[in-house]
Order: C-alpha cells, then structure tokens, then sequence
C-alpha cells in the first residue's frame, strides 16, 4: 500500500493508539494536517502553540498515557519549546511533530525555518529530523517506546515538508533498531539484601515517595509496603496523591514549604528510602545540611539520578513498582514489624510534631478571602476525585498543602520547571482525558493571565474545565520574597484586581465568570460553578494580598532554619 | 606527574596536565547525522569539561568511535558516563586507564627553519621517529605520531626554533590487549536487542 509521509504519519499514530492531539497548522505541517480529515484521531486546535503542549501535558498526567501535539515550523516549533522543558523536567511522555521547511530549503534561512532539533536537544529525551518518507513508522514506534519506557520523557519528531509529500511503502515495524537505548531490568537479588538489611537496621525511617511512583504506577504496591512497613511516607510536590493524604501514615508534602513534620522528618531521620526521587533542591534545601544521619536507599529506574545530588547507601537502578514488588517478596523478618514501628518513639515524635505544628492561617470575617480558605471550600465541595491542576507560585503550595489528595493522577503540575500559565492548558488536557473527572485548575492571576486564551479553545470543543483564580493582584511568590528577603522593596509585581476584568474576560471567552469577593461568597461561587458541565467557568476570588506561604525554608538554607507560620513563632526548639 | 603503573605505550600523562584529572572514554555512537552536537551539548550543558575529542567511523560503518578525555575535576566520572549513557543514541562507553591503554595522538607542525638550522629539525624529526612532510624554501612541515608525553617533549623541543602553525588530532586509544585481569572496564551494558514493538494500544 502506497501512502505519503503524511499520511504515514497520521496511520503510524493510529497504530500507536492515539485517541487525541492538540495543534495548530501552519505552513510546513499543511501536507499532514489533510489526513487528520480522514482520521480516528481528535485533534483539538489550540490558539497558541505553548498550550498545545501543555495539554498534551496535563492529558499524559491524568491519563499515563504519552500527550500528542502537532505544530508547524519556525514559530510554531519555538511556542511549544517551554512544554517540551517542561515535560522534561517532569518526566511527562510527549510526542511532539513538528513540522520543517523541505529538505532543500534547510540550512537557508527560509521562510519559518528554525533549527528544532537543535534547539530542543537538550529539552528532549531523543529528537529526529525525518529524512525520508520511508522512515516514518520506524520512527514514530521509536518516539513512542522511547517517550513511554525508562524514565518517561518528551521526544520531538521533525517531518521536512517535502518528506510529508512523498510517498512511501506502508509498512508497520516489527522491531526496533535502538542499539543505544536500554531500560534497567529486575533488581539482583543482592541489591534487594541490602535494602532491606537498611530497613531492618532503621529506627526513625522515612519513604520519599516521588514521581516516580507515579510514572512506574506503583501507587498500590507502595500502599502495601508502607502498611506492612509502618513506616511513614512524605510525598513530594510530583508525588502528591501517589499515597493518600488522609492514611494516617502519610506526613505530607517536604521541601521549601512542606509542613513542619514531613521536613523535621526526613532532617531527623536515619533512613531514607527515596523512591522515584531526585533529592531536588526544593526538597532538600541546602545539600550538606539535608538529613544529616540519614543512611540513603534511592530507588529510580533514571541511574544518573543515583548518587547525583546524595551519595546512596544502596542504590537500585530499577522501575520502582519492580523494585517494591521484590522487596516485598523477598519477605525478610524487615517488613514484618509495622506494629511496633506504629507504635514505636519516632511514631511518637511524628505524631507530637503534627499535633503542635499543623499548617495553619488565620481565617478571616470579612473581605478579603483567605486563599488557603478558598482551598479548603473548593476540595471540601468538589468529588474527591476531582482533578486538580495549577499554575506556579504561591496557589500552587496552597493547593499542594490544602488539597487532599486521595487518588495517583489528581494532580497536574509544574514541578522541575516552574512554568507560569501551566494550569488553565493542562487542565484542558486533563479533562479531555478524564472527561468522566471534575477538573479544577487552580490558579494565580498572574499565571492566569499567560495561557488564559486557552478558554477559547475549552468552550469552541465544549471542554468544560473549571478555574479559580486566586486573585491577590500580585505576582504573590515574588511578592513575598521581596518582603522577606528584599526588605519590602516591591519591584514589578503589583497586577490589580481589576485589569483584566476576569468575569468579562470570561464572558468574552465564552465561559462563565463569577467573582466572589467575601469569605461568605465563597462556598455559593464554587457550588454555582460546579453545577455547569457544558462549558468553562472562571471564578475571581478576590484574597488577601499580604498572605504568605508558611512553611518556608528560605532558598540555600538549611532545613533545619524553617520559618513557621508568625502564630507559631517562639514555640520551636 | 607520570602515573606510576604507565609506560611507553601505555601512556601515563596526557598532554602536560597531570594524569589524575584526565580520563579516557571510549565511545560508541551510532553513525548519524548530529550525534557529535548530541555529545558535545552534553558536555556543555551540564559544565563537563572536554580536554580532547577524537571522532571518525568505525571498521562498521553503522558506529563512529568518540575518544574523548575529560577533566574529571569538572564532575564525577560516574555522572558524566551516566548521563552520556542516557543519549539515545550512544552504544557502549567504555573507561580506559591510561596505563591499560594503546594511546595515540598525532601532530603537525610547520616551522620556520633558515637551510642553516634545517639539518637541526630534520636531526630532531629523525630522532623521535617522525617524518618531514613537506619543504619549502624556508619552511618545513613534520609530523609525530605517538603517546601524548612523547608529543609533548617533541613539542617543547621544537619550540627551540619558530613554530609558524601546529595541530594536534586529541588521543585515540584501544585497550591492550594482553592484561589480566582484562583491562577493559566496561561502564554501559552491551548493545541492547532490537525492542519488540508492543501491540498497538486500544483509545
């Protein structure tokens, strides 16, 4: 059967499974943008090409399922450069196409030209720039056993447009020719001795659970081992719902605002297991002060992670779902103490540190709303199951701290990256994946304000996501490093309340928009905006503008000088 | 400084930078187009040091072979191999030390020799086994092949007269290959078998 490489390319994501992509055509991606007529395949077009990204993004994390985009050349390829660093750093399976001047016109600065394989070489797991027609479904099948297996990541396929005009031979490939390319396989049966000859000898342990988990999906069997272990559980900012908030075992999120128990734990703990983990700086604050006694089991199937940051005691390079399962197979008297572990003097500690340092705001009568309160009510009067996703800064802590997170692929976020804008796109992806899910993004109104033309595209393919903007007219986590650390010398973060007008913005969109402006007004705004299932709805809140994120661990210093919320000052050590 | 355990072929320093800093990587990559930009913005992007780099195809035309020495004051050696292994497109590393290595490097000078001190540099061409490539009028072109100290010492002593241009290639090196235990410390795991390409997936 003769085809052309486009539509090799659209048949080759066919037989990958692809249900949907985001994308926006142009130029060099016309050829390929004709079959998507003729196509099983959903395509959702965006109006930018960074929120194409992003929603391929937020559909991968709530589904486990590789995203998809597609975009054109030149610019079209640089507005989805931020999502591919992004899923690179989040280790979010992508497949991006792009499309590319034709193989003569390379290297000639034509029209739209832009070098993306090269830009994005370092951003990518792997990239190609196609050569030949003929290639196409050898080079799909690589992009997407590369992007899932391993460590999951973003790879970018770059189709030159004369490439996408001719024709090829269909064929499907059988195998692949990736000699360079290798995932770890089972742990030994050494290493597993090891491990657990660490967690025999640990008195006040702690398991790190990071994203990871959630990439091998071994939400289940970390479950099991923390319950047969006693042991109790941080999750990380990637990690969060990977074990439930509401297990008594679970201490919550660590790092620079983690609460004041799940960062005294791993500072005072003699073992961590860190699964899926990278000891990030925003984890461990400053390196040579982090978990002084702690010996360190690091679990990852990425083996450059493996003594990278923190030497590792034991290190098994291994998927963390394979790993766990030989841990609790090998069935070693270690595992089976979680009674007296429970019951033991670092439970004690872990319990007394909850009970005198819970996270904590003051709530407020009046205007303005509390953000932390508006949390609170949104996760108290949506499903449980809803899905949350978020922007970067301050409503990102919030929503990682006040949320409860009970369920692996609730949450959707910028974790390594920091990406502002991130929520409004992911969210969009998320809910095209789990349209069955609420999905709330929650969200800054300075990050709101760098996608938000992405409702456009919810409301014309009826994609009815949710978002509440925390609206404290500030670029907030900039704002509060400047108060605490730049002598309250505010430069360039001050937004207004009221420029944009967020409900007419939403209006404009053809979505919802309610603003609530009181703490009383809160609970009526969220129950309005989760009654409406045809289309998007934004709700301003409008909240207090000199909240602070507490805990803080103020960046470079050691986890061990973290600043407690005021009301809690003077009642540490 | 020359490493103890090293001699003649063996090499022991590499080009007037003490041994200890510098190791050999042996790298195996496959043959297409922008893998050398692949290993090279590595390197970049993660501050490595590159003090040599040596590429050309191998006796399989599918493999080019990289020599690359590095500066391991730069990072550990264990996380640059790591993350060259993550390169998809990279087969097999492999660490040599240089006293369990056959190192080579070879290098080019011309220089501006009056007929009066021509006999001196064809004397000292002669003497470390090089060759006189080309002859001009006043000029001479040589060339030396051998283990980087030797280079160095050739170098130093053509300085003697005025050197007008000098390349030198960076170092190849292949293990030796009468040592026990066997020298080669192989860092990656062999070529992986072609990856069954699963079954396509349902919605």
């Amino acid at each position: 059967m003769q085809l052309t490489g486009a539509q090799a390319l659209i048949k080759s994501l066919e037989m990958q499974g692809v249900e949907v992509m985001f994308g926006l055509p142009g130029g060099a991606i016309l050829p390929v943008y004709d079959p998507i007529l003729d196509s099983s395949i959903r395509h959702v077009l965006v109006r930018h090409e960074q929120g194409a990204g992003h929603m391929a993004e937020g559909y991968a994390l709530a589904t486990g399922r590789p995203g998809v985009a597609i975009v054109t050349s030149g610019p079209g390829a640089t507005n989805i450069v931020t999502a591919l660093s992004n899923a690179y750093m989040d280790s979010t399976p992508l497949v991006v196409v792009t499309g590319q001047v034709p193989t003569a016109a390379i290297g000639t600065d034509a029209f739209q030209e832009c070098d993306i394989t090269g830009v994005t070489m370092g951003i990518t797991k792997h990239n190609w720039l196609v050569q030949s027609a003929q290639d196409i479904p050898d080079v799909v099948a690589s992009a997407f056993h590369i992007a899932t297996t391993g460590r999951p990541g973003p790879v970018l396929i770059d189709v030159p447009k004369d490439v996408s005009f001719a024709p090829m031979e269909w064929y499907w490939p059988d195998t692949l020719d990736l000699p360079g390319y290798r995932v770890p396989g089972p742990p030994g049966r050494g290493e597993i001795d090891a491990a657990l000859a660490l967690i025999a000898a640990a008195e006040r342990p702690v398991i790190y659970a990071g994203g990871g988990l959630l990439k091998a999906r071994a939400a289940e069997v970390l479950r099991a081992f923390a319950e047969r272990t006693g042991f109790p559980v941080v999750t990380t900012l990637m990690a969060r719902g990977v074990f439930p908030d509401s297990h008594p075992q679970c201490l919550g999120m660590p790092g620079m605002h983690g609460n004041y128990t799940a960062v005294t734990a791993m500072q005072r703990a003699d073992l961590l297991i860190a699964l899926g983990a990278r000891f990030d700086d925003r984890v461990t604050g400053r390196v040579d002060a982090f978990a002084p006694d702690a010996k360190i089991l690091h679990v990852d199937i990425d083996r450059a992670e493996l003594h990278k940051v923190r030497h590792a005691d034991v290190a098994i390079a291994g998927d963390c779902k394979v790993v766990i399962d030989a841990l609790m197979r090998a069935a070693a008297p270690a595992l089976r103490r979680a009674d007296s572990v429970l019951a033991s003097a670092w439970w004690e500690e872990l319990r007394r540190t909850q009970r005198e340092f819970p996270l904590h705001y003051e709530p407020a009568d009046g205007p303005p709303v509390k953000p932390q309160m508006v949390v609170e009510t949104l996760r108290d009067l949506s499903p449980e199951d809803t899905i949350v996703a978020s922007g970067v800064g301050q409503h990102q802590m919030w929503a990682s701290q006040y949320w409860r997170f009970d369920h692996p692929y609730t949450w959707v976020n910028s974790g390594g990256a920091g990406t502002m804008g991130f929520a409004v796109p992911a969210a969009i992806g998320a809910k095209v994946g789990r349209p069955d899910r609420t999905v709330w993004a929650i969200d800054g109104d300075g990050c709101f304000q760098m996608t938000a033309q992405e409702l456009v595209t919810a409301a014309a393919e009826r994609i009815p996501i949710k978002v509440a903007i925390l609206n404290n007219a500030y670029l907030g986590m900039v704002r509060q490093w400047q108060e605490m650390f730049y002598g309250e010398r505010y430069s360039e973060v001050y937004l207004s309340p009221d420029l944009p007008d967020y409900v007419k913005w939403a209006e404009a969109m053809g979505a919802v928009g309610i603003r609530a402006e009181s703490p009383d007004e809160v609970a009526p705004a969220i129950e309005k905006a989760n009654a409406i299932d045809d289309r998007p709805v934004v709700v301003d809140f409008r909240t207090d503008a000199f909240e602070k994120v507490y805990p803080m661990v103020p960046a470079g210093a050691s986890n061990d000088d973290i600043v407690l919320h005021p009301a809690h000052d003077g009642r540490v050590r | 400084m020359t490493d103890a355990r090293g001699s003649g072929g063996g090499g022991g320093r590499v080009a007037g930078v003490p041994a200890v800093r510098h190791h050999i990587l042996t790298v195996l990559v496959e043959n297409k187009a922008g893998v050398l930009a692949r290993v090279a913005g590595l390197f970049s992007r993660r501050g490595y040091n590159i003090f040599s780099l040596a590429v050309a195809p191998t006796d399989d035309d599918r493999f080019s072979r990289l020599t690359i020495v590095v500066d391991v004051e730069s990072a550990p050696l264990e996380q640059i191999v790591q993350q060259l292994d993550k390169l998809v497109n990279v087969v097999t590393i492999s660490e040599l030390a240089p006293s369990d290595a056959v190192q080579r490097e070879l290098l080019l000078a011309t220089v501006e020799a009056e007929p009066a001190a021509r006999s001196q540099v064809i004397q000292l061409v002669g003497v470390f086994g090089g060759e006189v490539l080309d002859v001009g009028a006043t000029r001479l072109t040589v060339m030396l092949a051998g283990p980087p100290d030797k280079l160095d010492g050739f170098e130093g002593l053509l300085e003697t007269y005025e050197v007008v241009d000098l390349q030198r290639t960076g170092l190849v090196a292949l293990p030796k290959i009468d040592r026990e235990p066997p020298p080669r410390r192989r860092l990656s795991a062999v070529a992986s078998a072609p990856v069954q390409v699963p079954a396509p997936t349902a919605g």
